[in-house]
């Protein structure tokens, strides 16, 4: 289980501070798919680089199966980080390897296996993303949506209690999307493991999640399952929902007034 | 006008706190770099985490056998140049014989070493910032860090034994090529005859002139590395970074190595 507590942060100092994430709190229960939606910049992946340890919080709490994480070092992290996976938003494969030796390598690194396992459990892997067969490709020779499986594939490697979506689905085709989320659904119902996905991909989250986090410049403003969330009557929930250009959404990400600041440019 | 005068002084004098501050604050952290580059190559494989040593030979290939062609290119017309210039000056001393003892010395001492680490900064520490920033920047090494790999150990240290061991290798050949190159000149185009030629450059030329060639293209080695996995490894954002780091780490890595082999050649110079 995972629980946040209070998390803030901030990235810049003097003028240029912005507030990313601001008393973000949320629980992810055990072998469910808790997904975090939100606009681009609101703060989707600084959450999750917060649970993986990559930036340390301005202030808050960080819990992963009872241990206060966020401010682990060295090897206490590593084996707090051997026990969850992540796929990043990018994939983050490893361009100068092939797909077999990017899947292989924590297996290769972590665990005392020998290669002809290795080798089975990777073909292994890549089955269970629909992706057997492409071993000796470079990440630079397949497409996007093959790039983001094989990362799912090298996130699940040594079989981890808890996995990390960033984007799972952004920018793929809709049968990609659809093969995703049932590998998503899969992994968590029927092994147990418990998934944070960060996403814009409303529709999907929807699909997949028992719980919802809707994250608005670094604010939660609603939290709920996708029902909860679907019959909600925040006018901001609602227009995140449906799409819509106006609303209290405003477009424009600038935190100045526009009027003020056209004027302030003239008069130098 | 005297208020903006000194307001310009002012200005000028927190720009130079900054900088300074920023120069120090660099130079600490090449220093922590540098440190937990020399515990994962030399003080991990004690504790039993042996170093993986096929990616050492792919950098090697990489870092040393592609670069012979154009070391072999660039020391060998050194060697030629040196003969020429020499030429000219120790005949109008009646010493035209010399040449020979005066490219030997030159080359082994400080050209060789010198030029061959300056080539190699411009080949081989630019393609370091190039691969490890795209690293960055697409999120590999903070995904070699989730996987409870240290990025050091498996970034850097093939690139540092790779250098480390190639570098000298590749000086000593510079220093063969240049001496060929001054040789060939000499015996030819300059008319020494080359057993006079030839005694008079082992004369000249003692071992330890090659020592101390070599303990400098070591400190050259681990400056090229070093500069280059950290120009690397402090980018942040986007692609852009990386042509910008790269240009720099190529500029201050052959700064650093001018400057180091000032005071490596002071240092023999006074102690030997
Ligand atoms: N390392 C960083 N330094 C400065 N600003 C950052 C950094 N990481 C993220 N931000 C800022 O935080 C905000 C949220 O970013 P992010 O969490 O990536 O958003 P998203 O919800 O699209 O994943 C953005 O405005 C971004 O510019
Ligand atoms: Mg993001």
């Amino acid at each position: 289980m995972i629980e946040i507590n209070h998390l803030r942060k901030s990235f810049g100092e003097g003028d240029k501070k912005i507030v990313v994430l601001d008393d973000f709190n949320a629980k992810m229960e055990k072998g469910q798919i808790t997904s975090i939606i939100g606009g681009s910049g609101s703060g989707k992946s600084t959450v999750l680089k917060h649970l993986i340890g990559a930036y340390t919080p301005d202030s808050g709490e960080i819990w992963i199966d009872g241990e206060e994480v966020s401010l682990l070092k060295g090897e206490a992290a590593n084996s707090v980080r051997k026990k969850f996976g992540i796929m990043f938003q990018s994939g983050a494969l490893f361009n100068s390897l092939t797909v077999e030796d990017n899947v292989a390598l924590p297996m290769r690194e972590h665990t005392e296996l020998n290669e002809s396992t290795i080798q089975i459990m990777v073909k292994m892997k890549l089955e269970m993303v629909g992706l057997r067969g492409a071993e000796h490709l470079k990440p630079s020779q397949i497409s996007g949506g093959m790039v983001k499986r094989i990362a799912l594939a090298r996130a699940i490697a040594l079989d981890p209690k808890i996995v990390f979506y960033d984007e799972p689905s952004a920018g793929l085709d809709p049968i990609s999307i659809g093969v995703i989320d049932k590998l998503i659904m899969d992994l968590s119902h029927k092994m147990g493991i418990t998934s944070v996905v960060v996403t814009h991909e409303i529709p999907s989250a929807m699909r997949i999640s028992d719980k919802i986090i809707m994250l608005f410049k670094g604010i939660i403003i609603a939290s709920g399952s996708p029902d909860e969330i679907r019959n909600s009557d925040d006018p901001r929930v609602q227009q995140f929902i449906e799409g819509s250009p106006d609303g209290p959404i405003p477009f424009s990400k600038s935190q100045t007034d526009y009027g003020e600041e056209l004027k302030e440019m003239s008069q130098v | 006008m005297v208020r903006s005068f000194f307001g310009f002084i002012g200005r000028r004098g927190f720009e130079f706190v900054d900088t300074s501050a920023d120069f120090f604050r660099e130079i600490s952290g090449l220093y922590y770099l540098t440190r937990s580059t020399l515990y994962c190559t030399f003080i991990e494989p004690l504790r039993g985490k042996p170093i993986k040593w096929r990616p050492v030979w792919t950098q090697m290939e990489e870092v040393g056998v592609k670069s012979t062609t154009i070391v072999f290119l660039v020391s060998f017309l050194i060697g030629v140049i040196l003969a020429f210039q020499s030429a000219h000056q120790l005949s109008r001393l009646g010493a035209l014989e010399f040449v020979g003892a005066l490219v030997g010395v030159a080359i082994l001492r400080e050209l060789g070493p010198l030029m061959t680490a300056l080539v190699m900064a411009g080949r081989v520490g630019a393609a370091f910032t190039a691969e490890m920033g795209t690293m960055k920047v697409s999120d590999e090494v903070l995904a070699l860090e989730t996987m409870a790999l240290n990025p050091v150990k498996f970034l850097i240290t093939p690139r540092f034994l790779a250098l480390l061991i190639m570098l000298p290798c590749l000086t000593i050949m510079a220093d063969l090529m240049g001496i060929l190159g001054g040789f060939l000149i000499g015996t030819t185009t300059l008319g020494i005859d080359p057993v006079v030629y030839i005694n008079n450059s082992l004369d000249a030329m003692v071992v330890k002139d090659v020592v101390t060639g070599l303990i400098k293209s070591v400190v050259f080695a681990v400056i090229i590395v070093m500069v280059g996995s950290y120009m690397a490894f402090i980018i942040e954002g986007g692609a852009e970074k990386v042509g910008q780091n790269t240009r720099t780490a190529v500029v201050v890595s052959m700064i650093l190595v001018i400057i180091a082999d000032l005071v490596f050649t002071s240092l023999f110079f006074f102690v030997f």
